[in-house]
């Protein structure tokens, strides 16, 4: 994973509430067996009026010119604004795949879901939860005259306005170190290789009917 | 005093990772075709190995098709769809994992296939690249979905990496009525506490009515907390639990099972256990739920109408509006004017036996309207259907002009060939109402395996107490 320190851009606006996974990537896309090959087919039943499917390309579709993302002045946006309960739904990394080859490098929203919040940081997505009152300014300001251009610290945890104010957004420290350096998860847990083993022992010896190898004959792979 | 989830939890702690997250143990990994293949691919190129092979368990059910199952993969018509099934074959060969492929009788939903092998045991761990793992729950497992980067990570490390969630209590005093099922139960829940209700949480359902139900019932509220926001659900281990499991494939046998047994008892919240929420819940006033809207929790009784956004404020009627908008609704429309042009009896939150018999008695001797363009039945594994045609359930079905189907996830998510058209009303006794879930376009009611039946029988939704 890339590290993720500043993500500065256009701020593209979606203003519904419990946009789910279904949404963000529809599930005919999922049938891909690779982790790339998902941004052109992100909100693809609302970036498109025809039904799209693997291999398509944007310019072959009919583009829907009301959804928001298709809006010229959103073009190129690296921040998207949501409502609450942003990514509920299943639990496809599909979703964050999809929305960082589009090209957003974080999401601001009042409430997240949880498999999703999760899933952000192993592929450094910035969820940043912000306050509904000032995630509500945001999108007056996104939706204003000209569009807003933020820049979302996370060394110094702040949201940068172009009026010079600085909103403060609070992240679990540990998931911020993980996107500052971009850590290998598995490294890291796989340091602790030798206290996975000792506990495996014991959880064993406790628990042993847990241990398919243990007791079961049938199982084929054992 | 500890909880239900504080216990199993406690009990797979392995330690604290240096930056201070939990390392939790899992004892069982489901694999699928659809969020494994970019996990196995990682790990490949990161030159690992799975650590613990007899922890994982892997069957297609996502993408395959329900009919021709006979021709195995090339039963398959989607070149791309076949890869993926292809490549979990390959993959499971590859390291040994145990997997039932297309051809094996025990293929199935793969949350309806742990608990059916006796995989899925009290106290146990689970994950699965599927949101809907909270099922296994049922069985006071704790049990998530992870997303395909936590797939990799678990079966590199036997690992989760997380922080223990809040403790949510739901309980259900009294009895669910004749004709109100373990999915009125779950959905009158969701429709109570929203769908974000009780994110960051895991729910224990307790209570007189919880204890009534079967593992089946069990199963489909558990199967039904994601959507009510949390990762987790369980339910306590009692006499009905233990009669599952007894004698299941991949059950402890012998002395192994009495040790088991003494743990497995164990496994109940202590009396004056601290939960961080709770909801009541009086069991006896839930109704056959409908569900209008595009959010489970869009959810309203048998008896009622559809919500006015004239009525409302500010955004919740925007909410209100675009989901009528569409749903190709009125507002104030009752429920029983909702006429339905398919019916999707099946996913892992109903497609168990008890939910098939649930549908075909409401279906004996009657006929499906003539205006349903399509009714199925998918069952939720080789097993359970051919334990249906065993019992004449099928041919129950197919005499009432039913479609009898072979095992997978079908219409619930519309991956494989089974799906709506645009602006078809389904009644479906999946879980997911989403926009386009059942295919683009399609609009989804979520109902009772029951009040599905009768749909399938009326044309359009309707009370299904009074058909008793
Ligand atoms: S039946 Fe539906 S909800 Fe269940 S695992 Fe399959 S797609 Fe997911």
């Amino acid at each position: 994973m890339n590290p993720v320190r500043i993500v500065s851009g256009v701020v593209a606006p979606l203003d519904r509430a419990n946009v789910d996974t279904d949404q963000i990537i529809p599930k005919q896309f999922l049938k891909s067996i690779r982790r790339t090959g998902f941004g052109d087919y992100l909100f693809d039943a609302w970036r498109f009026l025809d039904e799209g499917d693997l291999g398509m390309t944007p310019n072959e579709r009919r583009i829907n010119h009301d959804f928001v993302l298709n809006q010229p002045r959103y073009q190129g946006a690296r921040i998207l604004l949501a409502r609450e309960n942003f990514g509920c739904g299943s639990s496809r990394e599909h979703a964050v795949w999809s929305l960082m080859e589009f090209g957003f490098g974080c999401v601001i929203a009042p409430s997240f879901a949880d498999i999703f919040f999760s899933n952000c940081f192993k592929n450094g997505l910035l969820p940043v939860v912000l306050d509904a009152a000032l995630v509500d300014e945001l999108f007056r300001l996104a939706t204003g005259p000209a569009p807003l251009e933020l820049t979302v610290d996370l060394p110094e945890q702040t949201i940068r306005l172009p009026d010079g104010r600085a909103l403060p957004f609070a992240i679990d420290a540990d998931r911020k170190r993980t996107l500052l350096e971009g850590l290998d998860e598995i490294q890291l847990t796989l340091a602790h290789g030798a206290a996975i083993e000792a506990f495996e022992a014991r959880h064993r010896a406790r628990m042993p009917w847990l241990f398919r190898s243990n007791h079961q004959k049938g199982a084929s792979s054992v | 005093m500890p909880t239900l989830y504080d216990k199993v939890w406690s009990d797979h702690l392995v330690g604290e990772r240096a930056d201070g997250q939990s390392m939790l143990y899992i004892d069982l990994q489901l694999l699928h075709e659809v969020t494994s293949p970019q996990a196995f691919e990682g790990l490949e190129l990161a030159g690992r190995r799975p650590w613990r092979i007899d922890a994982n368990l892997a069957t297609p059910d996502h993408n395959v098709p329900t009919d021709r199952r006979e021709l195995g993969l090339a039963g398959i018509a989607d070149p791309i769809a076949l890869e993926q099934v292809v490549t979990l074959d390959r993959n499971c060969q590859r390291y040994g994992i145990t997997e039932f492929d297309i051809r094996d009788p025990r293929q199935g939903i793969v949350h309806v296939v742990g608990p059916e092998q006796g995989a899925t045991l009290p106290g146990m761990t689970i994950v699965c690249g599927d949101s809907h793992t909270s099922t296994h729950g049922a069985f006071a497992a704790l049990a998530q979905g992870i997303g395909t980067s936590d797939v990799e990570h678990v079966l590199a490390t036997q690992c989760l990496i997380q922080r223990k969630a809040r403790n949510y209590q739901v309980a259900v005093h009294g009895r669910l009525g004749a004709g109100v099922s373990a999915k009125d139960l779950v959905l009158a829940i969701i429709g109570r506490i929203g769908t974000a209700g009780a994110t960051g949480h895991t729910i224990e359902y307790l209570g007189e009515a919880i204890r009534a139900l079967s593992m089946e019932g069990r199963m489909t509220l558990c199967n039904m907390a994601i959507e009510a926001g949390a990762r987790a659900g369980m339910v306590a281990v009692d006499d009905t639990t233990l009669e599952y499991i007894h004698g299941r494939p991949f059950a402890p046998v012998g002395a192994r099972w009495d040790e088991a047994e003494t743990y497995w008892r164990s496994l109940v919240s202590d009396p004056d256990a601290h939960f961080d929420s709770v909801l009541e819940l009086d069991a006896a006033a839930i109704v056959p739920q409908v569900t209008w809207g595009t959010s489970p929790e869009m959810v309203i009784g048998i008896d009622g109408a559809v919500p006015n956004p004239a009525r409302l404020d500010g955004a919740r009627a925007d909410g209100v509006r675009r989901a009528l908008e569409y749903m190709g609704l009125v507002p104030d429309q009752p429920v029983t004017d909702i006429r339905l042009d398919r019916v999707f009896i099946g996913s892992c939150t109903n497609s168990r036996i008890e939910d098939l018999r649930a549908a075909a008695a409401v279906i004996r001797g009657r006929r499906v309207a003539a205006s349903v363009k399509q009714a199925m039945v998918v069952p939720g594994s080789g097993l359970v259907k051919a334990q249906a045609e065993r019992e004449g359930l099928a041919q129950i079905f197919v005499d009432a002009g039913f479609e009898w189907r072979a095992a997978g996830c079908s219409m619930c998510l519309a991956m494989n060939p089974d799906r709506l058209q645009p602006g078809e009303h389904c009644a479906s006794t999946s879980n997911r109402n989403f926009e386009g879930r059942q295919g683009h376009g399609g609009r989804t009611h979520l109902v009772s395996p029951a009040m599905a039946a009768a749909a399938a029988i009326a044309g359009h939704f309707v009370d299904v107490r009074k058909w008793a």
